[in-house]
C-alpha cells in the first residue's frame, strides 16, 4: 500500500525551501506514519529533487508530521526552472511511497 | 461592531452576567479572507459580504514574485508599483461593503501604497463615493541599505550568510515585513480602507483584533491566537476546501460547489478563540481536515511561526471540528516578539529561455528523447553555453521529476518535451528556442503544439535578511485621506 491510503498532505514554498503537511486520520495512523516518516527516509525518497537537510517535527495535537526540505527549490520559485516551481506536487510525490500495511498483514 | 447577546449564539443560558445589565454580552469580530495572491478571484468576497456578516476583509495580493513583477511596472511608471487589481475590485466590492460597514485591509499598495491610494481616490471620487482611506508605508528599504548598513546591520543572507555586496548592484526590492501596529493606528483614525505595502500577510487580520478588542502588545497568547486566525485566513480558499490534497471518500472529489467555493470567515472572540467557517450556501468544506492542511502550510518550525508581532508555537493549538462547516480554534501559545524583522530583497539573476514541442503515439516518449538529444547536440555544436539545461517531458515527468512512475511510458498517447535554459546573457537566452521549429519538417514524426517564441523570461533571486526593527518602525509613515 501506499501513504495515500492512509494520509492526506499539503506542500508549499519559502525561498528554497519546500514544506510538506502530512495528516494521519487517526491516532493509530499517526503513531505509524510518525515512526516511518524519518529524515534518512524522506531524504532518501526526494533524492534527485531535494539535495539539502531535511527537517522534521510531529504535533501530536494534529497527527500530524511538519516535513522541511532544505535546498529543494533551485533557489526559489522566481529562479527555478521547473513546471513545478512552488513544489505544490511535493506533497503528492511523498504521498507515493510505498509503506507496509499498520494494520498489519492479514495474510500472515 | 456586531454585538451578540450569549443567547443568540451560545446554548449556555448561564453565562456570567454583567453588573449593571440584564444579560451577558458577547463581542465577536467577523473577518473573512480576500483575495490570496495577485490574480485570485474576488467573486467570493462578494459572497462573504452579502451573506456571511462580517466587518472587515484582509487581502493578500503579495508574494515575493508580485514585488519583482511591481518593480518592473513601476520602473515604467512612478505612479504605478501597486497591484492593478486594486481598483476594479474595491470599485466591485465596494457598495456591498460600504451599506454594511464592512472594512479592509489590503497590501495591494505593493511599492507604492500612495499610489494605490491615488488611484482609489480617483475612482471613488469620479463615482462620488466617500471612503476614508489609509497608507501605511515605510517597509521600503531599498533605498536605505547605506544607511542602515551604517548602524551595523550586516543585512547578510540569512541562511548562507553571504555579504550583501554579491548582489547589491542587481537588487530590484528591499521590503521589511511590517507588524500589525501601524495598521491598528490606522483602523483607530477612522480609516474604512487600509493599503499597505509589505507587511506579514497575517498582520492584515490580527490588525481589526487589536483594534477591536484592545488586546496589548505583549498579549503574547491572544496574539499568538490572532497570528492563527490570519495564517489560516490568508490563502483564501485553501482555508475552505480548496487545494485540499486528499484522496478516498473524504477527499477532494467529495468538496462541494467548487464553482462557487466559500473563502473562509473567522468569527473571533475576545480572548482569541475563534470559529472559522463560510458564507451560508458557499461552495467548499470547513472542517478538521481542511483547516489543518491551512494551519500548516508554508510553516517551518511549528513551534517557532515567526511573525513581526509575536512567535506562535502551534504545539498547544486545538481544532474542535463543531460540524456544518465550522471548527473553533483554540490554545495557540505566544512567544515575545522577535527584535529584528525580515527582510525580503529580490535581486536579477538571468534569464530564462524556454521551448515546448510536442509528439504523438505511438513511441511519443521515444520521439521527444530524441528530439531533447538533437537540441542539446545543435547547441554545444553551435557553441551556445548555457550555465544549466532543464528537461521536462510533460505527460510523463514534468510534475513529479525524479519520482515520476515511467513504467508506461512507451505507451503514453502524447509526450510534450519542455527544454529550458539559464544564462546570464539575455541574447542567449532568447536564442534558444530558435534551435526548435526546424524539427517540425527535419526531425523526428509527428511534432506538433511547438511554443516558446515568447520573450525571455526574467529571473529572480531572492536575499532574506534581517534588520534591526527600530531602523524600520521609526520610518512608518500612516497617513489618512476622505474621498
Amino acid at each position: 500500500m501506499r501513504l495515500v491510503d492512509i494520509a492526506h498532505a499539503r506542500s508549499g514554498d519559502k525561498g528554497d525551501r519546500a514544506d510538506i503537511g502530512v495528516f494521519a486520520r487517526n491516532a493509530k495512523d499517526y503513531t505509524f506514519i510518525k515512526q516511518l516518516l524519518t529524515a534518512p527516509r524522506i531524504a532518501a525518497h526526494f533524492r534527485g529533487i531535494s539535495s539539502g537537510a531535511v527537517d522534521v517535527w510531529p504535533l501530536d495535537n494534529l497527527w500530524a508530521i511538519k516535513i522541511v526540505l532544505n535546498n529543494a527549490l533551485q533557489g526559489n520559485a522566481a529562479r527555478s526552472l521547473r513546471s513545478d516551481n512552488l513544489g505544490k506536487c511535493l506533497a503528492a510525490a511523498l504521498l507515493r511511497m510505498e509503506i507496509d500495511n499498520p494494520q498489519g498483514n492479514p495474510h500472515e | 461592531m456586531r454585538v451578540f447577546s450569549v443567547f443568540e449564539i451560545s446554548e449556555c443560558p448561564l453565562a456570567p452576567s454583567i453588573p449593571g445589565h440584564g444579560e451577558a454580552i458577547v463581542k465577536t469580530v467577523r473577518i473573512g479572507a480576500g483575495l490570496g495572491f495577485y490574480g485570485d478571484s474576488w467573486v467570493p468576497i462578494a459572497t462573504t459580504l452579502e451573506r456571511g456578516e462580517v466587518q472587515y476583509i484582509g487581502s493578500d495580493h503579495l508574494a515575493e514574485l508580485t514585488l519583482a513583477i511591481l518593480h518592473k511596472d513601476r520602473s515604467k511608471d512612478p505612479q504605478a508599483g501597486y497591484t492593478r487589481d486594486l481598483v476594479p475590485m474595491l470599485t466591485a466590492l465596494w457598495p456591498a461593503a460600504q451599506a454594511r460597514g464592512v472594512k479592509f485591509l489590503l497590501n495591494a499598495g505593493g511599492l507604492n501604497p500612495e499610489g494605490a491610494a491615488a488611484a482609489l481616490r480617483a475612482e471613488f471620487t469620479k463615482r462620488g463615493w466617500q471612503a476614508k482611506i489609509a497608507t501605511v508605508s515605510g517597509d521600503d528599504v531599498l533605498g536605505r541599505i547605506d544607511e542602515i548598513r551604517s548602524t551595523g546591520a550586516t543585512l547578510s543572507h540569512l541562511d548562507s550568510g553571504a555579504p550583501i555586496e554579491s548582489v547589491r548592484e542587481r537588487l530590484l526590492f528591499a521590503n521589511a515585513y511590517l507588524g500589525a501596529q501601524p495598521l491598528v493606528d490606522a483602523l483607530g483614525q477612522g480609516a474604512d480602507i487600509v493599503l499597505t505595502g509589505r507587511v506579514a500577510d497575517a498582520a492584515l487580520f490580527l490588525a481589526p483584533l487589536v483594534h477591536e478588542f484592545g488586546w496589548g502588545w505583549s498579549d503574547w497568547d491572544r496574539l499568538a491566537q490572532g497570528i492563527t486566525v490570519g495564517h489560516l485566513l490568508e490563502c483564501s480558499g485553501q482555508g475552505s476546501g480548496g487545494n485540499f490534497n486528499a484522496y478516498g471518500e473524504q477527499g477532494w472529489q467529495s468538496i462541494p460547489d467548487y464553482p462557487h467555493l466559500g473563502f473562509p470567515i473567522a468569527e473571533v472572540s475576545e480572548d482569541g478563540t475563534a470559529v472559522i467557517t463560510k458564507a451560508p450556501g458557499s461552495g467548499g468544506r470547513v472542517d478538521f481536515d481542511t483547516l489543518r492542511q491551512q494551519l500548516l502550510y508554508e510553516v517551518h518550525n511549528p513551534h517557532r511561526y515567526f511573525s513581526p508581532d509575536v512567535v506562535l508555537d502551534m504545539g498547544t493549538l486545538r481544532l474542535d471540528d463543531l460540524g456544518k462547516d465550522r471548527v473553533r480554534v483554540s490554545g495557540a501559545t505566544g512567544l515575545p516578539r522577535p527584535n529584528a524583522l525580515k527582510v525580503v530583497a529580490g535581486y536579477a539573476d538571468g534569464w530564462a529561455g524556454s521551448a515546448t514541442i510536442g509528439y504523438s503515439w505511438p513511441q511519443a516518449y521515444a520521439k521527444a528523447q530524441t528530439a531533447e538529444r538533437i537540441v542539446r547536440q545543435l547547441i554545444a555544436e553551435r557553441q551556445l553555453k548555457y550555465e544549466e539545461i532543464h528537461t521536462e517531458f510533460i505527460g510523463l515527468n514534468s510534475l513529479l521529476g525524479p519520482l515520476a512512475d515511467t513504467t508506461h511510458a512507451d505507451e503514453l498517447n502524447e509526450v510534450y518535451l519542455r527544454m529550458l535554459v539559464r544564462t546570464p546573457d539575455r541574447g542567449l537566452a532568447e536564442a534558444f528556442p530558435r534551435q526548435f521549429p526546424w524539427l517540425a519538417l527535419s526531425g523526428p514524426p509527428t511534432a506538433s503544439g511547438f511554443s516558446g517564441m515568447d520573450a525571455p523570461r526574467a529571473l529572480l533571486g531572492l536575499w532574506p535578511t534581517l534588520v534591526p526593527r527600530d531602523l524600520v518602525e521609526t520610518q512608518i509613515n500612516v497617513t489618512v485621506s476622505t474621498t
